[in-house]
């Protein structure tokens, strides 16, 4: 059982949370000036780094803010969130 | 150069059985080599697993490509291949798939004597149950699309249900009270250690070596920016073609190559029970509440749920699904409360951005990729089939042509539905 520290909330079991997913790049502001390659690695490319990354949380059954948060993906430790909450 | 002799792979037979029980067992040969690494080969697979081991073999088979390392940073066979809950199914609903996963089910049903290896093959059927009318339209609309295709996946009632598996509670009182069941005659289980050793021996046999222990911790490029090999913990290897099959680290090995893939990879565990008299003999699978539960030949419940829902490469337990699959097992089968838990495990699968598998070149030439194995098991025999005609002929096999990384760049996206156990 993994305990997130929301940022509103303070810290909270897993359960109350969705996982978003590996925190990505912000959407490109300009899209139609992207070659399908890139627009398709925006899209879908994920970095998927065994060892620490960002990732995005929602505090669904609670507060309902999204945040970002520093994990390990192999040890499950959970590290204070090295950016802000992304822009929309 | 020349691979060994086929024929000279020690049959295994009631025969062989019997003269070497004469002699004590002490005449059995190994059952494939362990040769000093060259410097190159025709083709590199990393990845000694189910789906590296049967693409080496339908390589050297149908292709006759058989300079071939298989190269393995752990031990054969010991990723997914020993972490799965050895299911085989064809129960998908898009045409590709159906199509893809059935014909390895046939494959799957010939292999124990194509590879003169008893993999202890089940088909014993499978049957999800329904308990919720979502579930039901999304079934009936997946046994319309297999009808086309050929295999079975029939509507069945809730007194069928009870009778084919009478293990389970009087289900008057759950929260979700089964509404039918889609049986799946050709759903089938096989000793999934047997799978990896018998493809191992077979490819051995027509001269691919297996190099265990042989981890690859880079790749070397021409100037044209082809790859031309691997950097090992055990030196360079050259290759004209590198194939990774490194189910749930794909992610991390083509990051030493400067690609990004549409992955995730996420822990799917599993755990099994004391052993006990038999009690189930069909695959009962629950997509409602996440659960799936079958018995194997020594007796234990075989019981497993959906991923955990976040990025994983743990390959262990994660508490909070375990609870989860656990008490929905004990909703459906309330006398299974007593039993004990023995094992549990977890394994590293991955998630294409679609849910579908990806058998492809790269952006590399001579760099190839067969990944995105959401229960990847069921899928070794085709899988194997397919990789290796890419790999020997470049061209995608016609069963595995949307399966390409370029559906990505094309937004032509499987969206695949037929994974097991998701909500």
């Amino acid at each position: 059982m993994l305990m997130l520290a929301c940022p509103w909330c303070g810290e909270r079991p897993e359960g109350e949370f969705i996982c978003l997913g590996e925190a990505v790049r912000p959407r490109p502001l300009d899209p139609s000036a992207l070659g399908d390659a890139e627009w398709a690695a925006y899209v879908s490319d994920r970095r998927n780094i065994r060892g620490r990354h960002d990732e995005r949380w929602w505090h669904v059954r609670g507060c309902n803010t999204i945040f970002t948060i520093g994990r390990d993906t192999v040890t499950h430790q959970v590290f204070a969130g090295t950016q802000d909450e992304a822009a929309p | 150069m020349i691979g060994p002799d086929p024929e000279a792979m020690q049959r295994y037979s009631f025969f062989s059985l019997a003269r070497n029980a004469l002699s004590q067992h002490e005449g059995w040969q190994r059952a494939w080599r362990s040769p000093p690494l060259k410097p190159d080969y025709d083709v590199v697979i990393v990845g000694a697993g189910g789906h590296g081991l049967s693409t080496a073999y339908h390589l050297a088979k149908e292709h006759g490509v058989s300079n071939v390392a298989v190269i393995e940073k752990g031990w054969l066979g010991g990723g997914n291949t020993a972490r799965n809950t050895h299911t085989i199914r064809s129960n998908y609903l898009r045409d590709v798939s159906i199509r893809f996963h059935d014909v390895s089910v046939k494959l799957y049903e010939q292999l124990s004597r194509e590879l003169n290896y008893n993999i202890l093959f089940s088909q014993r059927s499978m049957i999800d149950l329904i308990q919720s009318w979502g579930k039901m339209r999304d079934l009936r609309r997946r046994s319309l699309a297999m009808a086309l295709h050929g295999p079975a996946y029939q509507l069945i009632t809730v007194d069928e249900l009870k009778r084919r598996i009478p293990a389970m509670g009087d289900l008057s009182d759950v929260r979700l009270p089964p509404l039918g069941g889609m049986l799946h005659p050709e759903g089938a289980m096989a000793r999934h250690d047997a799978v990896a050793w018998s493809y191992a021996r077979a490819a051995d046999a027509r001269g691919v070596e297996i190099h265990q222990h042989t981890e690859v911790t880079g790749f070397t490029f021409a100037a044209n920016g082809a790859v031309t090999g691997v950097e090992t913990n055990r030196g360079v290897v050259r290759a004209g073609k590198v194939a990774l099959a490194t189910a749930g680290n794909t992610s991390h090995v083509i990051a030493k190559a400067g690609l990004n893939l549409p992955l995730v990879t996420r822990n799917l565990q599993a755990f099994v029970s004391e052993p006990v008299k038999p009690i189930i003999d069909v695959i009962v699978n629950c997509p409602d509440v996440g659960l799936y539960v079958m018995q194997s030949d020594k007796g234990e419940l075989v019981i497993g749920g959906g991923t955990d829902p976040i990025p994983s490469y743990r390959q262990g337990c994660h508490f909070a699904t375990f609870e989860d699959v656990v008490a929905s097992l004990v909703e459906l089968f309330p006398r299974f409360r007593n039993l004990k838990m023995l094992r549990q495990w977890g394994g590293a699968i991955e998630f294409a951005y679609d849910a579908s598998p990806i058998i492809s070149a790269t952006d590399i030439p001579g760099l190839h990729v067969s990944t995105g194995w959401y229960g990847g098991f069921k899928s070794i025999p085709v899988g194997g089939l397919t990789y290796a005609h890419l790999i020997a002929t470049g061209q995608p096999h016609p069963l595995a042509g949307s399966f390409g990384l370029d559906r990505f760049r094309g937004l032509r996206f499987l969206l695949e539905a037929g994974t097991v156990a998701q909500r």
